[in-house]
C-alpha cells in the first residue's frame, strides 16, 4: 500500500494540500484524513447544484455539503413555457435527491454570513460550517432603487417572474383573467441581466396562449436597451407567428422605463409618458445575490469578479463565484453558463485540493428559445481563457441559427430546445 | 519539502486510512474538461434523457467522423456545426476517446 502512495498524495490526503504542518497535526484527530477536503456550495441552482454534482464524480472522498432553502428548485428556463399554457409547474420542479444518493450533504437552509479568513459560513438555522473552499452562487437580486416607485413588496400586483417559483404562478394567473382585447406590458432592463432572450421568448410565449385564447389582445415590449439578443430572428418568427400582435419599443423611442404607478397598472418613460397594462411585467435591473453582497465578494458593477480560469474570487481567497453573480468574460448570465462554470470550477478546486495541474478550461454556451411551440431558434458559442482576455468566445465557433431556413428547421431546434431542457436538468439535479 | 518532518509511524497512520482514496480523482484530463461541457446537451456521460441523441455506447470512430462532418459542414446539423467548429483535430480526438471510454 505505502507504494502506491508518494508524497505529493500524502499531502493531498491529510491535508488537502494547504498548510501542510498543521495538516499533520490533525491526522489523528479529524475526519479530514478520510477526505480529501471540505467544500461548501452556497446555492443549489444552475451553479451549486452542478459544481456540487462534478465535485462529488471528479472526488468521491469530498466532503461535500449544498446549502440550499428550496426542497424543490423551480427553474427559470422553461417558466416561459408554463404562461404560454404549454407546460406545468410541476414539470420545471426538481428536487435535491440525486444530490443526497451521491453523499452530498444538503441543507435546507439559506448562509447568513461568511468568515473568509476563519473559512467559516454561518447558517439561517444556527449551524456554523468549516471549508476549505467555498462555492457561492447564489444568483440575483434586484435593483429596486432603480426604479421609482417599486417595491419587493409590489409582486402581487407586478410579478417580475424572473426567479422561477410563485411569480410564475401570479403571472400566469393574471394571464388567464385578464380580458380579451387587454394589453400585456414586458418591460425588460438593461444589459447586464439574466438571459438575455428571456424577455423575448416570454414576449413570445405570451403571445401564443393569448392567439389561442385572447386574440384581440397585444403584447407591448418597452425596452431600455436599443437592440436585443437574437432580435432578427425574433422579430421574424413574431410577424410569420403573431402578425403585428407584439410591438417592441427601443430604449432610444421612449421605451426605458423609470418608474411604476403601481396602483394604475402603469409604468412611465423618462419623458413622463405613462403605459398601462392589463397585465404588467416589469423586470427589474440586477446585481449579484444578496450574500454575495454582505460577504464583500462584488465590486462597484454589483457583480463578483473572478478568476475567469478557475472562478476564485479576485477578492477572496478560497471563495468561488460561479453562475449569474459571477463577472465571467463574453459568456452571458445563463443556466447553461453557469451549469458549465460548475464543473470548470469544480475541476478548479479538486486540482487545488489535489496539487495537481488543472486541465484547460473548455466552455460552452447555447440559448435556445421558443418563438412559438414548434418554432425554436438558438444562439451558441464556445469559449476559451487566456490571461490577457479573460473567458473569451472562439471566433470560428458560435452564432445563432440561420435565418434563411423553413419551418422544418425551426420545428427541429423547437424540438432540441426540450431535449436540451431535459439533458441539463439531468446533468444538474439528476 | 524535505525540511518537513514526516515521522514514518505517522506515514503508515494515514496509508491505512487511504482505502478510501481515489488516485484517479487526483487528475482530471483535457477530454473530461472538453466533454464535460458537451452534458449540457446530450446528457452526463452523453446519456441524454431526451431528443437530442445520445454520445454513450458510441465508438470513438463515430464520434470523430461526426464532429469532423458536422465542423466542415459535411454532415447537416441544426447546432452541431457552430460546436464542432470550436475545437481542433487533437481535442476532437480526446473528446471521441473520452466518451467511447466510458463504454
Ligand atoms: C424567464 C427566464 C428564462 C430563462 N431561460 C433560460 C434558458 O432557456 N436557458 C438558459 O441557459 N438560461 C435561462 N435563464 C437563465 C437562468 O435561469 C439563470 O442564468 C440561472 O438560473 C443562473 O444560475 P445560478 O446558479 O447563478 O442562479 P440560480 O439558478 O438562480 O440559483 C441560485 C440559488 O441560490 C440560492 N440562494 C441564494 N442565496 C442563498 C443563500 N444566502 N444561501 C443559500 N442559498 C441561496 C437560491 O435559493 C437559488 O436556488 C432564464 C431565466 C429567466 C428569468
Ligand atoms: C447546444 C446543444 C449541444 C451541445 C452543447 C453539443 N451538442 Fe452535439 N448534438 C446536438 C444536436 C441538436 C445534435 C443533432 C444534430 C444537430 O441538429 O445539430 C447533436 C449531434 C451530435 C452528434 C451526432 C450524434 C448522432 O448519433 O448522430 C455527436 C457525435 C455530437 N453531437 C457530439 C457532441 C460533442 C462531442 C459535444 C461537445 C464538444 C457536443 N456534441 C455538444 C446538440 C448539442
Amino acid at each position: 500500500m505505502m507504494n502506491h502512495i508518494n508524497r505529493r498524495q500524502f499531502i493531498q490526503l491529510v491535508g488537502g494540500g494547504s498548510v501542510l504542518a498543521s495538516s499533520i497535526g490533525l491526522v489523528a484527530c479529524s475526519k479530514q484524513s478520510t477526505t480529501s477536503g471540505r467544500v461548501v456550495i452556497i446555492g443549489g441552482g444552475f451553479g451549486g447544484a452542478t459544481c456540487a454534482k462534478y465535485l462529488q464524480r471528479f472526488d468521491p472522498d469530498l466532503d461535500i455539503t449544498l446549502v440550499e432553502p428550496k426542497q424543490n428548485f423551480v427553474t427559470c428556463p422553461f417558466s416561459n413555457l408554463v404562461l404560454g399554457g404549454l407546460r406545468e409547474m410541476d414539470s420545471i420542479s426538481h428536487s435535491y435527491e440525486a444530490h443526497s444518493k451521491r453523499g452530498i450533504k444538503v441543507l435546507h437552509t439559506s448562509a447568513r454570513e461568511i468568515d473568509p479568513t476563519g473559512k467559516k459560513v454561518q447558517l439561517a438555522d444556527g449551524t456554523t460550517l468549516e471549508y476549505d473552499r467555498l462555492v457561492v452562487s447564489p444568483g440575483i437580486d434586484f435593483r429596486w432603487e432603480d426604479i421609482e416607485n417599486m417595491s419587493p413588496g409590489d409582486a402581487e400586483k407586478l410579478p417580475h417572474a424572473w426567479n422561477g417559483g410563485p411569480q410564475t404562478v401570479t403571472l400566469r394567473r393574471q394571464l388567464t383573467a385578464m380580458p380579451d382585447g387587454g394589453t400585456v406590458i414586458i418591460a425588460p432592463p438593461a444589459n447586464p441581466f439574466r438571459c438575455p432572450p428571456g424577455p423575448y421568448e416570454r414576449a413570445s410565449m405570451i403571445a401564443s396562449y393569448l392567439k389561442q385564447n385572447k386574440p384581440k389582445s397585444k403584447v407591448l415590449i418597452l425596452d431600455a436597451k436599443t437592440k436585443f439578443s437574437k432580435q432578427p430572428l425574433f422579430m421574424q418568427g413574431w410577424e410569420a407567428l403573431y402578425g403585428d400582435m407584439i410591438e417592441w419599443v427601443s430604449g432610444d423611442a421612449g421605451g426605458r422605463i423609470t418608474g411604476v404607478d403601481i396602483a394604475g397598472r402603469a409604468l412611465y418613460n423618462e419623458l413622463g409618458e405613462e403605459h398601462a397594462g392589463s397585465v404588467v411585467n416589469l423586470i427589474p435591473p440586477q446585481k449579484a445575490g444578496k450574500i454575495a453582497h454582505a460577504a464583500d465578494l462584488v465590486d462597484d458593477t454589483g457583480w463578483c469578479p473572478v478568476n475567469q480560469r478557475t472562478f476564485e474570487s479576485s477578492r477572496h481567497p478560497d471563495i468561488h463565484v460561479i453562475g449569474d453573480a459571477s463577472l465571467a468574460g463574453a459568456m452571458p448570465k445563463s443556466g447553461f453558463a453557469a451549469n458549465n462554470h460548475g464543473k470548470v470550477c469544480a475541476a478548479a478546486i479538486v486540482s487545488a485540493l489535489h496539487n495537481t495541474t488543472m486541465p484547460e478550461p473548455s466552455y460552452v454556451n447555447t440559448c435556445y428559445s421558443l418563438v412559438g411551440p414548434d418554432y425554436g431558434i438558438s444562439v451558441a458559442a464556445v469559449y476559451r481563457y487566456s490571461d490577457e482576455e479573460g473567458i473569451y468566445a472562439v471566433k470560428e465557433a458560435g452564432g445563432v441559427s440561420p435565418g434563411d431556413v423553413g419551418p422544418d428547421f425551426r420545428e427541429q431546434e423547437a424540438r432540441y430546445t426540450r431535449g436540451w431542457y431535459a439533458s441539463i436538468t439531468s446533468d444538474t439535479w439528476g | 519539502m524535505s525540511r518537513l518532518p514526516f515521522p514514518a509511524a505517522l506515514l503508515f497512520t494515514v496509508a491505512s486510512f487511504s482505502v478510501s482514496f481515489n488516485a484517479s480523482a487526483a487528475e482530471i484530463s483535457q477530454g473530461a474538461m472538453l466533454s464535460n461541457s458537451c452534458a449540457a446537451c446530450h446528457g452526463t456521460d452523453g446519456k441524454s434523457p431526451g431528443a437530442i441523441p445520445k454520445l454513450h455506447g458510441k465508438s470513438a470512430e463515430f464520434i470523430e467522423n461526426a464532429l469532423m462532418e458536422f465542423r466542415s459542414g459535411e454532415r447537416d446539423s441544426t447546432v452541431m456545426q457552430r460546436h464542432a467548429t470550436g475545437y481542433s483535430d487533437e481535442e476532437i480526438t480526446l473528446i471521441a476517446d473520452y466518451f467511447a471510454g466510458l463504454n
